[in-house]
């Protein structure tokens, strides 16, 4: 029997299960970013929403023991947040950069708030009870699956829906969509609190799923990632749930490398580089949206 | 006419922000006005607090105007966090394990800081110019990369054999010199006031700031007049990046003269920056007082936690300020929503 060392990790079909679970928050932000893209509007504020959705989540769930509330409360705090940015970008023209960039600030300084004054605690959340927690199916999370089918949906609504043509004319032409008869300022508001709702469920997985509990750094740069993923996979949702599997593949590799091997350090940076690599070597060649973090004001 | 309108917006965007903060320090359970008003006796109250509140204005002022320089370019450079621990990196590796007369230690730190900062800073604008990489992601993705390089040679390399938390203290010759002994305001204030005058000329007396400027204002109309957008995009990153750094490296040569294996003592200024420079304007001078408010918010919170602190339970976490922020930012961020107030008040 050959020693294969360290790659003996890439033949337990545990690593790939491992992968499969990891790729569920970026991709579904991804998801949520590309319908928000495409309607002409830019959310950096990813990151902080992830944070929100499992922040709320977890709360709700370690005080009722309840997982339908607990969904509920991820959910909801993706829709609060997405109605914040779509007002203030959308109705009120302001910068979209500079309100995602308050968005995760402030999300991080209330995620650690409330971890101090509920658990007191500035690290983590104790674990929430099982009755709160993702049910396994088969010892699969229904999050997998969900994602996946929230890919091709998206997909399918864009490309080939009236939907989908609507959302498309806003973000490439608002002026001309404005014309059409096309109400701008509602698509881009739908479309906002959309991919918010989505990037927070993101947030709702690593909480009663992934984790189980709150941690002060639970987002991790993944709403960067995130971000990013959209670009490179040309505001397709198909590519992006590829790509997102390449992601989990890579955080899976970065989690299961045994340390004393290589540098923990750069085990850990093996995301993060990959990202720049992969944006650097496919973003040349995709398009964005053409009215991409423009505010539409109607003359 | 223009600057009143403007100092008017920073100072709306302020009062909303702490009020809306006011009402989140409420829902944690603190009092907002006994909160605020320690905010001030901390910051404020007597000589001691008073130069602890200029020593962190340093860092401020720096990291703000890193982020300022981009964004006279219209890039978004979020890696002033990334880019300080690079200048913290050569700090220590070039103060701790380099013998060098005094002056040429501190200038030779100076230098490389600012050219490791600048290197990063200018790859993500390389990326963003050559290969389309929007520079938000890729500054944030490479302040991971720098937090892990630094965290690993502090911890391998340059680790104090004694306290292996820490890398050892740097020779006598790099540290920059306090100005009142008993505080941690050191040299580096002036050294950051010098900056913000440095980068003031740059931008509004050179040929090359004039090129920044117009970049940021038109790249499409700069490009007809024959300017290089490229190569201001990535010089604006690149000298964006090199300011960063310093806040990085004078902190350890000001301030703690070493640094802990997990960039503790650093970590934030990048992230604070940010808002520095919307309140300020993205203008070098108004980002003086900007960066001095901002060090308010950080010792008076630190003050505010001590006077809460009840036996062994801390009181008001450091975060509340950090959230704080985050909705000021928000309120930067709302132009029409300003101008809506002010019709009000009119």
């Amino acid at each position: 029997m050959m020693d294969l060392g360290i790659l003996s990790i890439f033949t337990e079909p545990s690593f790939y299960l491992g992968a499969l679970r990891l790729m569920v928050p970026i991709t579904l932000a991804a998801i949520g970013e590309i319908i928000t893209e495409r309607s002409g509007v830019v959310n950096i504020g990813l990151e902080g929403i992830i944070m929100l959705g499992a922040l709320s989540s977890v709360y709700v769930g370690y005080f009722t023991g309840n997982l339908y509330l607990a969904l509920s409360a991820g959910i909801l705090a993706g829709i609060a947040v997405g109605i914040l940015h779509a007002v203030i970008s959308i109705y009120l023209a302001g910068d979209q950069v500079v309100v995602g960039v308050g968005l995760n600030l402030f999300a991080y300084g209330i995620g650690v708030i409330t971890l101090y004054l509920t658990w007191g605690t500035f690290a983590n959340s104790p674990i929430i009870p099982k009755g709160a927690q993702i049910p396994k199916l088969y010892g699969f999370s229904p999050f997998v699956p969900f994602t996946i089918a929230v890919g091709i949906a998206a997909w399918y609504i864009i490309e080939r829906t009236s939907v989908g043509l609507r959302l498309k004319a806003v973000g490439e032409n608002p002026r001309a969509a404005d014309s059409a008869g096309i109400n701008v300022f509602r698509v881009r508001f739908l479309a906002t609190v959309t991919g918010s709702v989505l990037a927070s469920l993101g947030g709702v997985f690593l909480g009663l799923d992934w984790l189980a509990s709150y941690t002060r750094d639970i987002s991790a740069g993944r709403g960067f990632i995130a971000l990013a993923m959209v670009v490179f996979s040309r505001w397709n949702p198909i590519i992006a749930v590829l790509s997102g599997f390449l992601f989990g593949f890579l955080f899976a590799v970065s989690l299961s490398i045994p340390s004393g091997i290589v540098p923990d350090q750069v085990i850990w940076s093996i995301p993060y580089v990959a990202t720049v690599i992969v944006a650097a070597g496919f973003v040349a060649k995709a398009r964005a949206p053409a009215a991409l973090g423009k505010p539409y004001k109607r003359e | 006419m223009k600057y009143w309108k403007q100092i008017a917006d920073s100072f709306l965007s302020l009062i909303a922000g702490f009020f809306v903060g006011g009402i989140i320090i409420w829902l944690a359970g603190f009092d907002p006005i006994l909160f605020y008003q320690g905010l001030l006796i901390g910051a404020f109250g007597n000589l001691y607090y008073l130069m602890t509140t200029l020593s962190y204005a340093a860092p401020l002022m720096l990291t703000g105007l890193s982020f300022a320089i981009a964004a006279r370019a219209s890039l978004f450079n979020v890696g002033a966090e990334g880019q300080s621990y690079l200048g913290a990196l050569a700090a220590v590796s070039i103060g701790a394990f380099l013998a060098m007369p005094n002056l040429a230690h501190q200038l030779l730190i100076i230098i490389v800081a600012f050219i490791l900062g600048g290197l990063l800073g200018g790859l993500a604008g390389w990326l963003k110019v050559s290969r389309g990489v929007n520079e938000v992601v890729s500054t944030i993705m490479l302040n991971y990369l720098s937090l892990y390089l630094s965290n690993y040679l502090f911890t391998y390399q340059f680790y104090d054999p004694m306290r292996a938390y820490k890398t050892k203290d740097i020779e006598a010759t790099a540290v920059l010199p306090f100005v009142m002994p008993g505080t941690d305001l050191s040299f580096s204030l002036f050294l950051a006031l010098l900056v913000s005058f440095l980068v003031y000329v740059l931008l509004w007396k050179t040929p090359f700031g004039y090129e920044i400027r117009a970049v940021g204002l038109n790249p499409t109309a700069a490009s007809y007049g024959g300017i290089n957008v490229r190569r201001s995009m990535i010089m604006s990153m690149f000298i964006s990046g090199g300011v960063a750094a310093l806040a990085g490296a004078f902190e350890v040569m000001g301030r703690f003269h070493c640094m802990d294996t997990e960039l503790t003592y650093i970590k934030g200024y990048g992230f604070d920056g940010i808002a520095v420079a919307l309140i300020g304007r993205n203008h070098p001078i108004a980002i003086i007082p900007a960066s001095i408010l901002f060090a308010m918010l950080k010792t008076g919170v630190q003050a505010v936690q001590r006077y809460t602190s009840v036996g062994g339970r801390t009181g008001v976490p450091l975060e509340l300020g950090l959230a704080v922020q985050g909705v000021i930012i928000v309120f930067v961020a709302l132009p029409s929503i300003i101008d809506m107030i002010r019709r009000r008040m009119r």
